[in-house]
């Protein structure tokens, strides 16, 4: 029964090398996707190349699915994966301002270390950026810690607040994502092409 | 192995549905093994947790927010996230250098000069490092492994980002477009 690490079927030691071969498989998929140029990532925005979302949507459906078919064979009991604790208002204004910073920079911060690793200075620069951000917030953060605590729903699942069972959920979730692959191509026919 | 390559004139990068479907496929590996999704912006976090508690022990100590972070004698950089982390840097090399993209540039549209873009990407990784604190991650850990595992706040965050950069991309698209 996994996983298998935190229930020492593996031997914990073995959590880190794990850790690395798990990253590495990330950063050759993500590179050999695009993910490494900023103006491939933010043509998802402009409508002349939809990969990220495509690549972004296929994933999340894809790890979705998984789980539910990992919990029905009994690999995992899916009730003990790690659920963020939901502070609504900081997540939404956080999310807003990653949406803001994603726009100018076009990168997230997994991104930006695949740019830089291959050599793009603003890349580079994107993470030096996402330092000192993270470093102001840290200094910041007498001043914001109420917002930053208010609202908070707990650990909740997406299926607890709706009330619909995980597996409409994951049906409903994968029909969106159908129906958003049809619209896009649609949409990168009727939008001029930008080379880049 | 043309199946892989969507545009074939080019013969640059992987059909994206065949990405997604094997970073899909990494992650639930991930869970599977250590029990927890990845991430990116906590491997920076740890990186200035660590720095600050380098140059001034005390005063990371004494933050309210870095200090939720120290953990005893051990070092703040001792963490999943960071050596996964590691790993991706390695990773998206050695897939750079196979398909020669390894190149010291700065990458911009030709509209905007590369010290505009230099200044952007500045500004966005602050922006972004900061809203990931408060969202309690970013596009990886907070998004995609959140909305994998089910959290209400991982969709939250896919769709306030994804949300507001869709509402704003009209003020940025000199950048781009």
């Amino acid at each position: 029964m996994g996983p298998l690490i935190p229930n020492e079927i593996i031997s914990p030691e073995w959590n880190h090398v794990f850790a690395v071969l798990i990253g590495i498989a990330f950063g050759i998929v993500m590179e050999s996707s695009g993910f490494s140029s900023s103006r491939k990532i933010m043509g998802s925005f402009y409508a002349y190349d939809f990969t990220m979302i495509r690549v972004f949507m296929t994933a999340a459906i894809t790890a979705l699915i998984g789980v539910l078919y990992m919990d029905y064979f009994g690999w995992i009991d899916r009730t003990e994966l790690f659920v963020v604790p939901t502070y609504l208002g900081a997540t939404i204004i956080g999310g807003a301002l990653m949406g803001i910073g994603f726009l100018a920079a076009g990168f997230c911060p997994g991104t930006s270390f695949l740019a830089a690793a291959i050599g793009k200075v603003d890349g580079m620069v994107f993470i030096g950026g996402a330092f000192l951000g993270i470093l102001f917030f840290g200094e910041i953060f007498p001043l914001i810690s109420d917002f930053y605590y208010a609202n908070y729903l707990g650990h909740i699942t997406i299926e607890e607040s709706l009330g619909i069972a995980p597996d409409w959920l994951a049906l409903i979730f994968v029909v969106i994502a159908v129906a958003v692959f049809y619209v896009l191509s649609i949409i990168r026919k009727s939008v001029q092409k930008v080379k880049y | 192995m043309n199946f892989l390559i969507e545009d074939r004139k080019t013969r640059i990068y992987w059909n994206p549905y065949f990405g997604g479907f094997l970073l899909g496929l990494i992650l639930l590996f991930s869970f599977y093994m250590s029990g927890r999704g990845v991430g990116a912006s906590g491997g920076i976090k740890s990186a200035v947790v660590a720095t600050v508690n380098a140059v001034a022990p005390t005063h990371a100590e004494n933050s309210a927010y870095f200090s939720k972070f120290l953990k005893g004698d051990k070092s703040p950089l001792n963490t999943w996230l960071v050596f996964q982390m590691l790993g991706v840097i390695a990773g998206a090399f050695f897939s750079g250098a196979i398909n020669n993209r390894l190149k010291i540039r700065v990458q911009h549209s030709p509209k905007i000069s590369p010290k505009t873009r230099l200044w952007f990407a500045l500004l966005g990784g602050f922006l972004f490092g900061g809203g990931a604190q408060l969202a309690r991650g970013c596009t990886s850990g907070g998004a995609l492994s959140g909305f994998a595992a089910n959290s209400l706040g991982g969709l939250i965050i896919m769709v306030s980002i994804f949300g507001s950069g869709y509402l704003f991309a009209y003020f940025f698209r000199k950048l781009w477009i």
